[in-house]
């Protein structure tokens, strides 16, 4: 019986509120006509979010709003917003909005005896029936604490406006300013009791990050935490940076590193799809050649890569890698590679995952370049940017973007040891390593780790050549050091010469063969001759036998004949022969 | 000799609106109250008029009317509002810019 009464009671109705963000985070947005308490200090984007609510509601859900504003004009509202793209005016002439100001100075009020707000639910009321208004917002409320004395009668009032909004069914955003040690500095949250959700407006290291935070929402679960959310021309993102829980899809499909003889090292297929792959190494070891062939490859394959730099100018990028005959321009005209540059400090370290979330969403590429992830270190703690990195690794995942992070070493540091304690996050690991001999330093590259993949242990030179990034093997010198760059060269013109040697030392033996051939043949020819002419003589000879035996026969033939009476004698005789 | 205010009070004209939503105690002493202090003071030149927003909500945004009862000195400029029921006589004085009525008295 109780379980089927809990069945039947239905899931707290949702005022979707169309940030897309928020929505994740609420599990559908703001409790269907009931009030939210939105509170925050001063400019952190309270009455932006607000208004969005209401637009959003208008154009996207089909539910006007009434916007009553205590602290901006209507001029101003319409005007601050129209810089964001939300054009109010059009908006209340379709009569989806209605705004309303609501103007309160002390100055000009003369309180004499009792009174009550109800000149205030007459004007709310007559806006919200006038549109048929399912969302309200109050911007913000708190103003009448500055405009009126009498606190009793406001918090009278204000639990009674509460209640009738209620009574309404509209769903409603009240704003209200942070207070010292309470949500609100008048102790709104004592009257909003369904959903209270905080804004802050936070600076760390010099960088400001708005965050957003509910505290708590009555019957209904929502994600806990601080969000950081993001203001610009756009409106707002905000990016619920849940554990999305390691639940992504693992594509067998590979994709080329843009290097066929790094693809070799990888079984001769390169990375797989929606892996995360890290190029580390010293200053001027090749990364971010290694990562434009990679967006040229992927490019060239006809997919989208969204390529950050954090370091150079897109144009300044393309330059460089032009001299390595490797052309990114053609690219981002066919608009396959958009490159996003900025400096990591222009925000903070939440704002930039936020910015990525943004661009990856617009862009939708299947290949994500980053460059470098080291410089988010000036702007968060190790275990902050791991956090953050974590969290970006599980969305690209999630979204099946092959990505590739360089990360720069510093020269003291262990070079196994990237800045950024990230390599346990990523799938392959290739480390770029400046190598010191012979009055040179030449680049060589590891191939550290690749999960799933049979992959290559040797340590390969890596060359900048103006056809690109090439990787030649490696020389062990004859007391096991690696040599390379001239010295590698001098030991191969050493083993060129050394081969050349031992090719003619190995023809000049082979035609002393052949003479001893020809000479042997000769003798054998010369034996064959002398037997020749021995064998003619001995056949002579026979022939000589021969006849010398007939004729003997013949003879005696012939005195047989003579002597008549031996003729059977001499048959008897010959018989047996 | 009179104050030069309390002199040009006597001559200007003085337009009042009185802002009420329904027939409340409130609004009805607020009424009764503000009419008494008319005739006290400004007998013959004043035009009060009673607006009740519940026949005529669209009327409140323009006045800027939150509290009820409201009441509006429209004349002479600048416009001043009182709200309340009007039953703090020396409030409604200082907030209509008259002089209290000993003062008047007194000189």
């Amino acid at each position: 019986m109780k379980k089927q009464i809990r069945k039947q009671t239905p899931v707290l109705p949702k005022a979707p509120t169309g940030i897309q963000g928020l929505d994740q985070l609420t599990g559908g947005g703001l409790p269907q006509g009931r009030p939210t308490l939105l509170c925050g200090s001063a400019g952190c984007g309270k009455t932006l979010i607000a208004m969005e609510f209401l637009v959003r509601g208008a154009t996207q859900f089909g539910e006007p709003g009434v916007f009553m504003a205590f602290e901006e004009r209507i001029e101003e509202l319409a005007q601050n917003f129209a810089s964001l793209g939300h054009d109010l005016n059009a908006l209340v002439a379709q009569k989806k909005l209605a705004l309303d100001f609501v103007r309160v100075e002390r100055s000009e009020i003369e309180e004499a005896g009792d009174y009550d707000l109800e000149g205030l639910f007459i004007r709310l009321g007559h806006l919200i029936d006038k549109i048929g208004a399912k969302r309200v917002v109050l911007d913000t409320i708190e103003t009448l604490f500055s405009g009126l004395t009498n606190a009793a009668i406001l918090r009278a009032e204000l639990r009674r406006l509460f209640r009738w909004l209620k009574d309404k069914g509209v769903t409603a955003i009240i704003t209200g300013e942070r207070g010292e040690a309470t949500l609100t500095r008048y102790g709104l949250e004592e009257y909003v009791a369904d959903c209270v959700i905080m804004l802050d407006h936070r600076v760390s290291e010099n960088m400001s990050t708005r965050r957003l935070r509910i505290v708590k929402y009555r019957g209904s679960s929502h994600g806990t935490g601080e969000y950081p959310f993001l203001i610009d021309e756009a409106g707002i993102s905000l990016l619920p940076i849940t554990s999305l829980g390691l639940k992504h899809p693992a594509s067998t499909e590979r994709v080329s590193s843009g290097l066929p003889d790094l693809d070799a090292m990888m079984g001769g297929r390169g990375y797989y799809r929606g892996s995360s792959v890290l190029v580390s190494g010293t200053a001027g070891s090749g990364k971010t050649s290694l990562s434009a062939h990679f967006a040229a490859a992927a490019a060239a394959r006809g997919e989208r890569c969204l390529w950050f730099a954090f370091e150079e100018s897109a144009n300044q990028i393309a330059r460089n890698m032009r001299s390595i005959g490797l052309d990114l321009e053609r690219p981002v005209r066919q608009g396959r590679l958009r490159f996003h540059a900025e400096r990591p400090t222009m925000s903070g370290l939440e704002m930039h995952l936020v910015t990525i979330h943004k661009q990856v969403q617009e862009v939708q590429p299947q290949v994500v370049i980053i460059d470098p992830i080291t410089n988010f270190n000036a702007l968060g703690s190790d275990l902050e940017i791991k956090a953050m990195l974590t969290r970006l690794i599980d969305y690209f995942k999630q979204q099946q973007i092959t990505a590739l992070f360089t990360s720069l070493n510093s020269g003291g540091r262990a070079e196994e040891a990237p800045e950024v304690g990230v390599s346990s996050l990523m799938d392959t690991w290739l480390l770029l390593r400046d190598v010191e001999s012979g009055a040179e330093r030449n680049r060589v590259l590891h191939l550290l780790k690749s999960r799933g993949m049979a992959h290559s242990n040797q340590v390969r030179e890596f060359l900048l050549t103006d056809r690109g990034v090439e990787l030649r093997n490696v020389y062990l010198g004859p007391s096991g050091i690696l040599l390379t760059g001239s010295a590698r060269g001098a030991l191969e013109a050493q083993e060129q010469a050394q081969a050349l040697v031992r090719e003619q030392e190995a023809s000049g033996r082979t035609r002393a063969l052949e003479r001893k051939r020809a000479a042997l043949e000769a003798q054998i020819a010369a034996l064959r001759a002398e037997y020749g002419v021995e064998e003619a003589e001995l056949q002579r000879g026979i022939a000589q036998g021969d006849a010398r035996t007939a004729m003997l026969a013949g003879d005696r033939i012939e005195m047989g004949r003579q002597r008549q009476a031996n003729v059977t004698a001499t048959r008897k005789t010959r018989k047996p022969n | 000799m009179k104050p030069k205010t309390d002199s040009s009070q006597d001559l200007e004209f003085w337009k009042l609106r009185l802002y009420v939503a329904g027939q409340t105690p409130k609004s009805l002493t607020a009424f009764s109250n503000l009419k008494r202090l008319c005739e006290e003071r400004l007998q013959g030149r004043y035009v009060l008029e009673v607006i009740d927003l519940i026949k005529t909500p669209q009327l409140a945004a323009d006045d800027q009317i939150l509290a009820i009862p409201t009441l509006v000195r429209k004349l002479p400029v600048p416009i001043r509002k009182i709200i309340g029921d009007l039953s703090n006589t020396e409030r409604v004085l200082v907030g209509l810019d008259l002089q209290p009525a000993s003062d008047r008295r007194t000189s």
